[in-house]
C-alpha cells in the first residue's frame, strides 16, 4: 500500500482487494457486544474538516475509536481562500502535534496532495472538491459485494452530477481496477469534458442503461446547478435521470439501487426507491465504518516495516 | 569604458566577428583603447525587448519591485520589458506611469516601458485617459487591461479606434469572463480527472475572433497577449492572411509545458492562460516559427511565497520568466530546428520592439545601432536554482530542470549591466 490514501487511481487491485478483505473481518467485530480493538493504541489520528460533512466525519471517527486511536476532531468551515489560518500552516501545527494520520476533508481540489508535502504522517482522502472520496468507493465496492457477491464483470451505472462528482471519480476508476464494467449516465451539461478518457462508458439515457444493470448508484444532484443552466428545471432533470418506482421495475431482478447520501427525495431519488428492498443506502452507512477501519489499520498499523 | 570591442561574437549566429561599441552606439571598428572582451563561441543578440513583464510596482513590492524586476529582466538578456498596468493602484493615469518610468530610470537596469491600462482601474466600464498616458513622459503606446478581458465589444472598438490618434496598440488579453468563472487550468482529459473547473479554448479564441474582425473593421492595430491554443493559432492565420493588422505574443511557459504538470496539484504550475495540451504546444511553436505569432514574451508574475503555497484554486495565477525566458526559446525552438538565432533575434527583440513602438531597441547590430546586446553561450547548461534567481519572487515553474543556453552579458547603451554571468 502507498503511505496515503489520495485517490482510489493510487490503489491497485491487491491494494484494493486487501482494504476489502480486511474491512469483511473488522466487520464481524461490529456484531459482537465489544466492538473495540486495542490495534491503534497510542496512536492519534486527527479528522481535519474544513466542509460540513457529519456522516464521513462520524464514520471516521468511530473507526479510529474502535482501533483505539487517540481521535482529534478539527472542523472548521472555509479555508484559507476564506482567509482564515492557511492549510500549510494548519499542517505545520498538525505535524507538531505528531498527527500519525490526518483525515482530511476539503472544498479544494488537491488539497489532501498538498497537505501530504507538508505533514510526515499518513494522510486520508475524505473527500476533495470534485476530485475524489476514494474511502466512498471503497464502501460501495464492500456494499456490492456483500449483497452481490462479486465485483469482477459487474455492471454498475454511476448516474447523475458526474462533472461536479467526487463519488463518481472514485468509484470510476476502483471499480476499473477491480474488474466491473462502470457506464456513467447523465445530460451532458453533467459529464466533464474529457470523460471520453475515463475508463467507462457514457451514456445520456438512463432508460437504455437500466435493464442491463447489476447496480445502479444515484447521485446527488443539487437543484442550485440550475442557476449554472446544466439543466432546465429540477422536475425535467427528474424525469429524465432521476430514479423512480417504473424506472426501477425495468432493472433485472438482483440488481441494486446505491446513493452515497445525502439524497435528495424526489429529485434523483424517488422515496419508494430509496426505502425499497433493492435499496442499500442504510447498508452503506454501516459498511463505511468496516471499510475506514481498514484503511485506518492498513495505513497505520498493519504494516510498519 | 565607454567603448567595447568583443572579440569573435558570432551576432545572430553568424561567422564569428569583432563587435565593437563607442558612446553606446555600434561602431564599424573598435576605437583605441576599447575594453577588449573574448566572446569566442559567443552569440551576440540585439538586446531582448519583453512585451509583458509584471514588476508589481507600485503595491506589491513583497512580490516584485521596479528594481528587483528590471535586474531579473538583465540577467535574462532584456534591455526593455514592458511593465503591465495591474498595479495598485492601477497603472490608468499619467501620474502611475510617469512613476513607474521613473523608477526605472533609477533603477538603470533596462528600460521601463509602462503599459497604459484600457479602462479606468481595469475595471471594463470607462476608457481611461489614453492620450494624457501616450504624451506623458512616459510615452505609453501599448495599453492593456492584462488580467481582464475588455469584453465589452463597443468599449474594445472605441478603444482600438481612439489609439489610432497616436499609433498605440490594444493588448488584449483573450478570455471571455462567463466562460471562465471560477477557471483553474485546461479543461480537458485532465481538468476532468482532477476535479478542477476548466478553462476551455473556446473562452480564449472566441474573444480573438471577435477582436480580430473589430480591428480590421476599424482599420486598428490589435495585439493579443499569451495565445495558449491550437484554435487561436488558426485564427491568428486567417486573420493575417486578411490583412488585419494583428499581432500576438506567446509566453515561454506555452512553448514548453503542458496542463499534466497540474496533476501534482502544485500551484507553481497554475497560470492564466493555462497550461495547455502537447498539441497546443506544437501548434504555438510552428506559429512562432513562421511568424503568425510575432513574439515571445514572459508574463513574467511575480507572487509572494504564502500565494502559492495553498490550495490548487486558492493560489495565485502566475509564473516568472524573465531569468529562464531566452534557455526555454532555445529548448522549444532552436533545439528543436524551428528557430535559428537571427530568428530568436527576430521573435524576442525586433518584432516585439516594434510592436512597442520602441525606435531605440530591437535594431539589428550594425553600425549607428543603439549599444543594446546580449551575449549567450549556447553551449552552456545550467540547472535552475530558485534561491539564485534575482527575481523577489521564486515562483518558477522550472526548479531543478536543466535548461540550455546562459546569458553571459547583458549591454545596455554600451554600458554592461550584466557581464560575466552576474549583475555588475
Amino acid at each position: 500500500m502507498n503511505r496515503h490514501l489520495l485517490s482510489a487511481g493510487d490503489l491497485s487491485r491487491d491494494d484494493a482487494l486487501l482494504i476489502v478483505h480486511t474491512a469483511e473481518e473488522l466487520a464481524r467485530i461490529s456484531d459482537r457486544p465489544i466492538k473495540k480493538l486495542p490495534t491503534l493504541r497510542g496512536r492519534t489520528v486527527v479528522n481535519l474538516f474544513f466542509e460540513d460533512s457529519t456522516r464521513t466525519r462520524l464514520s471516521f471517527e468511530v473507526a479510529a475509536k474502535r482501533l483505539s486511536a487517540d481521535v482529534i476532531n478539527f472542523s472548521t468551515k472555509g479555508s484559507s481562500v476564506s482567509k482564515g489560518e492557511s492549510l500549510k500552516d494548519t499542517a505545520l501545527t498538525l505535524e507538531a502535534m505528531g498527527a500519525d494520520a490526518v483525515v482530511v476533508r476539503h472544498s479544494a481540489s488537491g488539497a489532501p496532495h498538498r497537505l501530504a508535502g507538508w505533514i510526515s504522517g499518513a494522510i486520508v482522502n475524505a473527500g476533495d472538491g470534485t476530485h475524489e472520496h476514494p474511502t466512498q468507493a471503497l464502501l460501495d465496492a464492500f456494499t456490492m459485494r456483500r449483497r452481490l457477491g462479486r465485483l469482477e464483470g459487474l455492471r454498475v451505472a454511476i448516474v447523475g452530477d458526474i462533472l461536479h462528482s467526487r463519488v463518481a471519480r472514485s468509484n470510476v476508476l476502483l471499480l476499473d481496477t477491480l474488474g466491473a464494467e462502470v457506464s456513467v449516465v447523465a445530460p451532458p451539461t453533467l459529464m466533464p469534458v474529457g470523460v471520453g478518457s475515463w475508463p467507462c462508458t457514457v451514456s445520456f439515457d438512463l432508460d437504455a442503461v437500466l435493464p442491463k444493470c447489476d447496480v445502479v448508484m444515484m447521485l446527488r444532484v443539487q437543484r442550485e446547478r440550475m442557476a449554472g443552466a446544466y439543466f432546465p428545471s429540477a422536475r425535467e432533470y427528474s424525469r429524465r435521470y432521476g430514479l423512480d418506482a417504473p424506472r426501477m421495475a425495468t432493472l433485472p431482478d438482483t440488481a441494486i439501487v446505491m446513493h452515497p447520501g445525502p439524497m435528495n427525495r424526489g429529485m434523483e431519488i424517488a422515496a419508494e426507491v430509496a426505502d425499497s428492498v433493492r435499496s442499500t443506502i442504510v447498508e452503506q452507512v454501516a459498511n463505511g465504518v468496516a471499510v475506514r477501519m481498514a484503511v485506518l489499520y492498513l495505513l497505520l498499523g498493519g504494516d510498519s516495516s | 569604458m565607454s567603448a567595447w570591442v568583443f572579440r569573435g561574437a558570432r551576432v545572430c549566429g553568424g561567422p564569428p566577428t569583432d563587435l565593437a561599441f563607442a558612446d553606446g552606439r555600434v561602431v564599424a571598428e573598435a576605437p583605441v583603447g576599447a575594453q577588449v572582451y573574448d566572446a569566442d563561441g559567443l552569440i551576440a543578440l540585439p538586446g531582448l525587448v519583453d512585451l509583458h513583464t509584471h514588476l508589481r510596482e507600485p503595491g506589491r513590492e513583497d512580490a516584485e519591485t521596479v528594481e528587483t524586476g528590471t535586474r531579473a529582466a538583465a540577467l535574462g538578456g532584456f534591455t526593455a520589458v514592458h511593465a503591465m498596468a495591474n498595479t495598485d493602484p492601477v497603472a490608468d493615469t499619467a501620474g502611475v506611469v510617469e512613476q513607474v518610468w521613473r523608477l526605472g530610470q533609477v533603477a538603470g537596469h533596462c528600460d521601463v516601458h509602462p503599459v497604459g491600462a484600457v479602462t479606468v482601474g481595469l475595471g471594463g466600464q470607462q476608457l481611461a485617459e489614453l492620450g494624457a498616458m501616450a504624451d506623458s513622459a512616459a510615452r505609453v503606446r501599448v495599453f492593456s487591461d492584462d488580467g481582464h478581458c475588455v469584453d465589452d465589444a463597443v468599449l474594445m472598438r472605441r478603444a482600438l479606434e481612439y489609439v489610432r490618434a497616436f499609433d498605440g496598440v490594444i493588448a488584449q488579453h483573450a478570455q471571455e469572463p462567463r466562460l471562465t468563472e471560477d477557471a483553474q487550468m485546461n479543461e480537458g482529459v485532465i481538468s476532468a480527472q482532477l476535479g478542477l473547473v476548466g478553462w476551455p479554448a473556446a473562452a480564449e479564441e472566441a474573444v480573438i475572433a471577435r477582436d480580430c474582425l473589430l480591428a480590421g473593421h476599424v482599420g486598428s492595430r490589435l495585439h493579443i497577449c499569451h495565445v495558449s491554443t491550437v484554435g487561436s493559432v488558426d485564427i491568428l492565420r486567417w486573420a493575417k492572411a486578411r490583412g488585419i493588422r494583428v499581432t500576438a505574443e506567446v509566453t515561454p511557459h506555452h512553448l514548453l509545458l503542458t496542463d499534466e504538470l497540474a496533476t501534482s496539484y502544485d500551484p507553481v504550475f497554475k497560470v492564466n492562460p493555462p497550461l495547455r495540451t502537447a498539441a497546443d504546444v506544437t501548434a504555438l511553436r510552428d506559429a512562432l516559427a513562421d511568424g503568425t505569432i510575432d513574439a515571445v514574451a514572459t508574463d513574467h508574475a511575480p507572487h509572494a511565497l504564502e500565494d502559492k503555497e495553498t490550495e490548487w484554486a486558492a493560489a495565485a495565477f502566475g509564473m516568472v520568466g524573465l531569468e529562464t525566458a531566452l534557455s526555454v526559446v532555445v529548448a522549444a525552438m532552436v533545439d528543436t530546428g524551428r528557430l535559428d538565432w537571427a530568428g530568436v533575434a527576430d521573435r524576442m527583440s525586433l518584432r516585439p520592439a516594434r510592436i512597442g513602438r520602441l525606435s531605440g531597441q530591437g535594431r539589428p547590430l550594425e553600425p549607428g545601432a543603439p549599444a543594446h546586446v546580449v551575449l549567450v553561450d549556447p553551449a552552456a547548461r545550467r540547472v535552475v536554482d530558485p534561491a539564485a534567481m534575482a527575481s523577489r519572487s521564486r515562483n518558477t515553474p522550472y526548479a531543478g530542470r536543466q535548461l540550455p543556453a546562459a546569458v553571459v552579458a547583458t549591454f545596455l547603451s554600451g554600458r554592461p549591466t550584466v557581464l560575466d554571468g552576474k549583475l555588475t
